[in-house]
């Protein structure tokens, strides 16, 4: 209940989400719980954390490395859970895990998301794990009260995108562009259709993520959208800075901060 | 270009290295070959580039496969491809010898030439049928690529079937003399031929396989390739099974040509 709330409570303020996505432990886990923190105080309203996986399919560069650095660290997904059960002691900020299938097949779907829900995490994205091949995770999910998160991308036919509504909870995550995650130069300006369409068949709130990586393409995506999600901006930082702590959350701090501020406050359409 | 389509082959650095005949050649035909540096740089990793490059380019591009492994239709579409290599054998060997074989032997990395020979003989029970995987430098050490031998259930590029994988579902780095056989899933229709008991898999070691190729090559005049080695091995070990089992197929996948160059150095150390 944790995404409703905040989306509702952010509506209410007539402002729109900050989502903000990082490797846990990449560059190790008490930085990750420290960066969390950081984020939540500089603005982001919404947390998700990265279980890493060998083969990401679905990330660009920067994130394939956090992930492939994370994993050399020795990071599993019993880590993940005692990550946010620490977290949980100091926050109450809606927290996300996005991971791949095969983490979660393998730990058994009962049991990660058993786990999951007792350690405090609110919801869970799957990038590759299709529509089709969901019922089973979906109905776990359903009855331990986590929210399975969507994917929609700007090649979703309007067919495709009923029938997720009728599945997804939380909120939806919007693909801009086709292709994986990373920094780009150029934001698409097709947005403004994708988030109309989805929006003709869903009243969940959306947000849209790949490619947002400064505050003016924040604000952009902003304008149309409910939630804006970067990861790879931030994930950066975290290359670049992560054998200094202390310097690397002040930096991301700084960011978070800068994103916040791009974000205008702006009238959400879903409806609460 | 052929065909007027361009071609991008996205190949691991370790297997453009070791197949570098094949490099040449995919140039040849006018294909652009772009190296893949992630991961353990070999045919997982090169599926993942490809995979990224199709969801990015979805517009303008079509993905294909030479292997029976990834999402539905590709394990189906490559299966039914490759058994023009079945049919043909199976009608060989019926006008040849007026009988159907006792036994078919293929190595099996994702698994396409081995499901091409299998598959058009998958009812006549009598066929045995063997499937030969990469043991490595062993399958107690952790270079190997023996999937169905060591692996468990997974999801891998779409695809449910046996997976190389740590305790937490993290896919396991693998290793195979031959650049075919090195990679840590195999096609999902031979997880279920494992399953039924219809195929029996095996496996043979980098050492093996190597000795195979030398043999092969000195009695027959054939130089198979580093892949196909593994199934010819598998013959030779198990002379004793064969015994009686006269009237064999082995599949000779591919030439070794694109293999000399890695054989010579490996056979010049020792």
């Amino acid at each position: 209940m944790r995404i409703k709330n905040k989306f509702t409570q952010l509506k209410e303020n007539g402002e729109k989400a900050l989502i903000t996505f990082i490797t846990a432990g990449d560059p190790d886990l008490d930085t990750t719980e420290r960066l969390v923190l950081e984020m939540e105080r500089k603005g982001a309203d919404i947390v998700e954390l990265g279980l890493p996986f060998s083969d990401p399919l679905a990330d660009g560069p920067v994130i394939q490395k956090s992930s492939q650095r994370a994993l050399e660290g020795g990071v599993r997904t019993p880590d993940m859970f005692q990550l946010v059960r620490c977290l949980r002691k100091n926050t109450d900020i809606p927290l996300v895990i996005l991971t791949y299938y095969n983490p979660v097949f393998s730990f058994g779907l009962k049991a990660f998301v058993k786990e999951a829900a007792s350690a405090g995490v609110d919801g869970l994205i799957i990038p590759d794990l299709p529509l089709e091949e969901s019922d089973e995770l979906k109905k776990i999910t359903s009855s331990q009260g986590v929210d399975l998160i969507y994917l929609l991308a700007p090649t979703s036919t309007d067919e495709r995108i009923k029938r997720t509504d009728k599945k997804a909870g939380g909120f939806i995550y919007c693909v801009s562009i086709t292709g994986v995650t990373g920094v780009r130069e150029e934001f698409s300006s097709s947005i403004e259709n994708l988030i109309k369409r989805i929006r003709k068949y869903t009243s969940l709130p959306l947000a849209l993520g790949f490619g947002i990586s400064n505050p003016q393409q924040a604000g952009l995506a902003a304008y149309y959208a409910d939630g804006v999600i970067v990861g790879s901006a931030l994930v950066k930082i975290v290359e670049q800075h992560g054998d200094n702590p202390d310097l690397l959350i002040k930096k991301v701090g700084e960011y978070v901060g800068s994103l916040k501020e791009g974000i205008p406050g702006q009238f959400s359409d879903f409806p609460i | 270009m052929m065909f007027d389509l361009e071609c991008d082959v996205y190949m691991g650095e370790e297997d453009m290295e070791r197949q570098s005949l094949n490099v040449f050649r995919m140039r040849l035909l006018g294909a652009r070959v772009i190296p893949v540096s992630s991961g353990s740089k070999t045919l997982k990793d090169a599926t993942n580039e490809a995979i990224r490059d199709w969801v990015t380019n979805i517009e303008n591009t079509y993905y294909i496969i030479g292997s029976v492994v990834g999402p539905h239709p590709y394990p189906e579409m490559v299966r039914d491809f490759q058994s023009i290599i079945g049919r043909e054998a199976r009608e060989q060997v019926l006008s040849l010898e007026g009988r159907l074989p006792d036994s078919l032997i293929a190595c099996v990395g994702g698994g396409s030439n081995a499901m091409g020979l299998f598959y058009p003989f998958l009812n006549d029970t009598e066929v045995e049928m063997i499937g030969v995987e990469a043991a490595g430098m062993g399958l107690d050490t952790d270079k190997h690529s023996a999937t169905l031998t060591r692996g468990r259930a997974g999801v891998l590029h779409g695809a449910m079937s046996y997976l190389l994988q740590d305790e937490y579902g993290q896919v396991s780095p693998v290793h195979s003399i031959s650049a075919g056989l090195d990679y840590p899933g195999v096609g999902p229709e031979h997880a279920f031929l494992n399953i039924t008991g219809r195929v029996n898999y095996g496996s043979i070691t980098d050492q093996e396989a190597l000795e195979a190729f030398q043999i092969l090559s000195e009695t027959e005049g054939i130089i198979p390739a580093l892949e196909s080695a593994h199934a010819v091995a598998y013959l030779l070990n198990n002379k004793e099974h064969f015994k009686d089992l006269t009237l064999i197929v082995l599949n000779l996948s591919g030439r070794g040509d694109k293999d000399v160059n890695l054989a010579a150095r490996l056979l010049e150390v020792e």
